[in-house]
């Protein structure tokens, strides 16, 4: 209920649906029965829920993060190719034919039926392979969305990969590969260790460039004495305030430190010198040589291994569990978590080594999540995903729920910056956001061919706790793409 | 170098206000502006992901500015030349509106300028930035919120609101003060009366959802009244590119034009955090730079008369470490600028009370150290601009900052 009266606990089956899930289609409130909290627990028990698999016929179009990446370091190469053919064909003398073509392929497209038939014909525009992959990406997550049952497990992934988050606006390395590095670094983890996440994320060829690890050097070692290069400490920084601690609790030294540790973890090259290209390697020649402390730990000489010995310290440290107690509570229950609740949390996490599968189900569990108004806003990403499972799938295609997200201000894999999109509900509750939200439902609702009646739509997807105003309204609706439209709306699809 | 040396004194503003007190209170404000016929604006241009400072405006002058900042130092020779504001600044050449501005006494550099936040984290200075608190943990509204809310009952800027431009609102503005809000869009508009119809609903089942909705739609009205009906607002980019950082301001200036539109406006544009490859006179922070001033041209052009009234202040959470990194980048550091812009700027100027940039000069031997308070900047904006007293800023706007004293005489 948007207005709840405070002695009043929220509808349980919204609190499955919206606050743990990605919503109701049509039909699933049948299925869920009178156990919503088991409901929600049967998918932590289902394998592999959480993955998409490149063996699955359905995403015949996705590349593992080492093939998308060198498919874009041989794009890169074509293109650096194509422009300096160009260049040189433009130098050449006024009366070669390179000359005489060059300018009409860039200004208009050239006619077919032109009489003389230019030599080297122009190609068609095709999107840059970074782009199709990151369509192709986009479309498994919103499959994979509208397939999900109650869609907790999805939310977990979504949790976490903003929590981990990328952005594609960093290049093109990330473009190709910021879907691959959630499909390898955050799904296969939802339900295992933190621990064993934090170390995939990290060394991600998507993360190493990210946070700009990959060019990081150490002063002391063989490369950086023998270059003009050295430190980056950006990751070395976020990881400590965003991953795990949290801010405050270490020191400017500990991050410059840890930089140090982290040197030398990268991604190989074009050329496959230090290994398979796009590939995470570990440098040795760039990694800073010696001990170091970290966080009053001394850690000894040992290549990769010490930054590894210091990410598990972390990954274990109280502060982290405390740290992502805080944003889980506050990603599912309030944007001001209840104390006790997330103490609870960071206790599960502690007692259990980081087991994402037991918090998950303390969150469950929690009876706060149960008696909490569901006074959160869905998130752009949730809220188009809810649409879609309330209203349809749309076009065959990922174009319109892409724009939707850039409209909304929260562009898939592309956060303004390494601490993600928010997550609190006065970021999306805006003037322009409520606005742009209206054009979406009514985008929506225009396009759905067959609505049937709005009113039992309402029942299917929201249920029998729907405030009388909300009914009335849809009731009252001027044609079915409005009553549509009007749910899509409600303060009971909007909030969570 | 010029230095800050003016000494406060009351504007003409500040006394009509205290002294409207004694009067009626409602027709003040009016009188204030009909004395100066003037009707200020303030737009204020949050730059997410710490400015370096000294790429921006460097110090050509300083002798230890060229080895510190190595091969992305701005320099008054060569190919790309920085361009010079005087014997000792220079601004990054990717910025030619901005040195027009200046040399027309519109625009003015404060350097060496931080807040009281004196950690590395994009996030918490970001919010202490925004949030004109000393320290972090304040998100719920930000200071020119609180500023519009801290005018007299029925003073026009009040009633009139602020704007909040691109999809999300900046914390800077976040509040109970009224905040329109305007991005560029490209979905069609719903047909009938649906926007009725869930206005309708929300007001009866949830009103914070009812506000921001009316506010949505009030905007969207003011800017289809407008000339912008008739101008393609397709977005161009987002707020971290050039482009949209040009589209973001032209859309903004209409509104902020109008006369009946909010008089002070926030804006956030991203991708300051330029770790790796930064570039100086050319590369990724110059073409960002690009886009500010591209911003500042825009405003200018969009505002036309209402130019000389307007302030823009372009700030950031801190600024970069005075020498670059291993990766030809900088990192997190204090000390920085803020730029601004207007036609009711006193410009002309780098205020700056230069710290030198010896190691032991350095905030910490690593960043460039701070000797302006970015809120002591804000503070004269506020008060020559919408006269609020010292009190109400030291207190209500940026909340227990007594100590720092507002910087006067920005406003022309």
């Amino acid at each position: 209920m948007a207005i709840p009266t405070p002695n009043s606990p929220p509808d349980p089956t919204l609190v499955a649906f919206n606050r743990f899930g990605l919503g109701a289609r049509p039909g699933d409130r049948d299925r869920l029965g009178a156990d919503p909290r088991g409901y929600l627990k049967a998918e932590l028990r289902r394998p592999d829920i959480a993955m998409i698999s490149l063996d699955d016929p359905a995403y015949a179009d996705l590349l593992g993060s080492t093939a998308a990446i060198q498919a874009s370091m041989a794009a890169r190469f074509q293109r650096r190719l194509d422009r300096s053919l160009m260049k040189a064909a433009a130098e050449q003398p006024a009366n070669g034919p390179a000359a005489t073509n060059a300018p009409a392929m860039a200004s208009a497209p050239v006619k077919v039926d032109a009489p003389a038939a230019a030599p080297p014909k122009p190609t068609p525009a095709t999107p840059p392979v970074e782009a199709t992959l990151y369509r192709a990406e986009a479309q498994a997550r919103f499959d994979k969305a509208l397939r999900a049952e109650a869609g907790f497990v999805e939310r977990l992934v979504y949790f976490w990969s903003n929590h981990f988050c990328v952005s594609v606006a960093k290049g093109n390395i990330v473009r190709a590969s910021a879907g691959a590095f959630e499909r390898e670094a955050i799904r296969p983890f939802v339900l295992g260790r933190f621990a064993d996440m934090l170390m995939a994320v990290e060394r991600h060829p998507a993360m190493l460039f990210y946070l700009d690890n990959q060019q990081s050097i150490g002063p002391d070692s063989r490369a950086g004495r023998n270059r003009q290069r050295g430190l980056n400490e950006n990751l070395a920084r976020e990881i400590l305030e965003l991953h795990t601690l949290g801010v405050g609790g270490y020191s400017q030294a500990d991050v410059t430190s840890f930089a140090r540790i982290l040197t030398g973890w990268t991604m190989a090259g074009r050329e496959g010198r230090l290994g398979e290209p796009g590939s995470f390697v570990f440098n040795a020649n760039a990694h800073e040589p010696g001990e170091a402390v970290l966080l009053g730990k001394i850690y000894p000489a040992g290549g990769m291994g010490q930054a590894e010995a210091a990410l598990n310290d972390i990954a274990h440290h109280p502060a982290t569990a405390q740290h992502i107690a805080t944003q889980l509570a506050r990603h599912f229950i309030a944007d001001e978590p209840p104390p006790a609740a997330v103490a609870r949390l960071a206790k599960v996490f502690i007692k259990n080594d980081g087991n994402l599968r037991a918090l998950a189900a303390a969150l469950i569990d929690m009876p706060e999540a149960w008696s909490t108004p569901l006074a959160k806003m869905r998130s752009p990403f949730d809220y188009v995903a809810a649409i879609r499972r309330a209203a349809g799938p749309g076009p065959n295609d990922p174009g319109q729920s892409l724009n939707w997200l850039n409209a909304l201000g929260e562009p898939l894999w592309r956060p303004p910056g390494p601490n993600g999109f928010p997550d609190q509900a006065d970021s999306w509750a805006s003037a322009e956001g409520m606005k742009t939200r209206l054009d979406i439902a009514w985008q929506a609702a225009r396009q759905v061919k067959d609505i049937g009646n709005p009113n039992d739509m309402l029942d299917a997807v929201i249920g029998p706790s729907v405030s009388p105003e909300t009914r009335q309204a849809v009731a009252r609706a001027e044609s079915k793409q409005q009553g549509l439209a009007l749910l899509l709306m409600a303060p009971e699809f909007q909030r969570r | 170098m010029s230095l800050l040396c003016e000494t406060p004194h009351p504007s003409r503003r500040a006394v009509l206000m205290t002294g409207g007190a004694l009067f009626a209170w409602a027709y003040l404000p009016r009188l204030a502006r009909a004395a100066d016929n003037r009707d200020p604006r303030l737009i204020v241009i949050v730059l997410r992901g710490a400015l370096d400072g000294l790429s921006a405006v460097g110090p050509v002058g300083d002798p230890d500015y060229a080895g510190l900042h190595g091969d992305i130092a701005l320099s008054l020779s060569g190919p790309h030349a920085a361009l010079p504001l005087d014997g000792f600044f220079a601004v990054n050449p990717a910025m030619p509106v901005f040195a027009r501005l200046f040399k027309a006494n519109q625009a003015a550099v404060v350097h060496a300028a931080a807040t009281g936040y004196r950690e590395r984290s994009h996030f918490d200075g970001q919010d202490v930035l925004e949030s004109g608190f000393a320290g972090p943990g304040h998100v719920a509204t930000g200071w020119l919120n609180r500023a519009l809310e801290s005018l007299p009952a029925g003073d026009r800027v009040a009633t009139l609101g602020g704007l909040a431009v691109g999809p999300s609102t900046p914390l800077v503005i976040r509040g109970a003060a009224p905040v329109l809000g305007w991005a560029p869009q490209s979905l069609p508009a719903p047909a009938g009366d649906l926007a009725t119809r869930v206005l309708d609903l929300y007001q009866h089942r949830d009103p914070v959802l009812a506000a921001a909705l009316k506010k949505g739609l009030d905007a969207d009205r003011m800017a289809l009244d407008d000339q912008m009906s008739a101008m393609p607002m397709k977005p161009k980019g987002g707020l971290d590119s050039a482009a949209g950082m040009r589209q973001a301001a032209q859309g903004a200036a209409k509104l902020i034009a109008a006369d009946d539109g909010p008089r002070v406006a926030a804006l956030a544009f991203d991708g300051w955090d330029t770790h790796v490859n930064e570039g100086g006179a050319t590369g990724r922070l110059a073409t960002l730079l690009g886009g500010l001033d591209g911003a500042f041209e825009e405003f200018e052009k969009g505002l036309g008369e209402r130019w000389k009234d307007t302030a823009i202040v372009a700030i950031t959470e801190f600024g970069r470490t005075a020498q670059i990194n291993g990766t030809v980048g900088t990192d997190h550091g204090t000390g920085t600028v803020v730029l601004l812009a207007g036609g009711a700027i006193k410009g002309g100027r780098v205020i700056a009370d230069w710290p030198g940039l010896k190691p032991a000069q350095l905030y910490q031997q690593r960043d460039l150290a701070p000797t302006s308070d970015v809120r002591a900047v804000l503070k004269g904006l506020l008060a020559d601009q919408f006269g609020l007293s010292a009190a109400v800023l030291g207190e209500k706007v940026f909340p227990d900052s007594n100590a720092v004293k507002s910087m006067p005489n920005l406003i022309a």
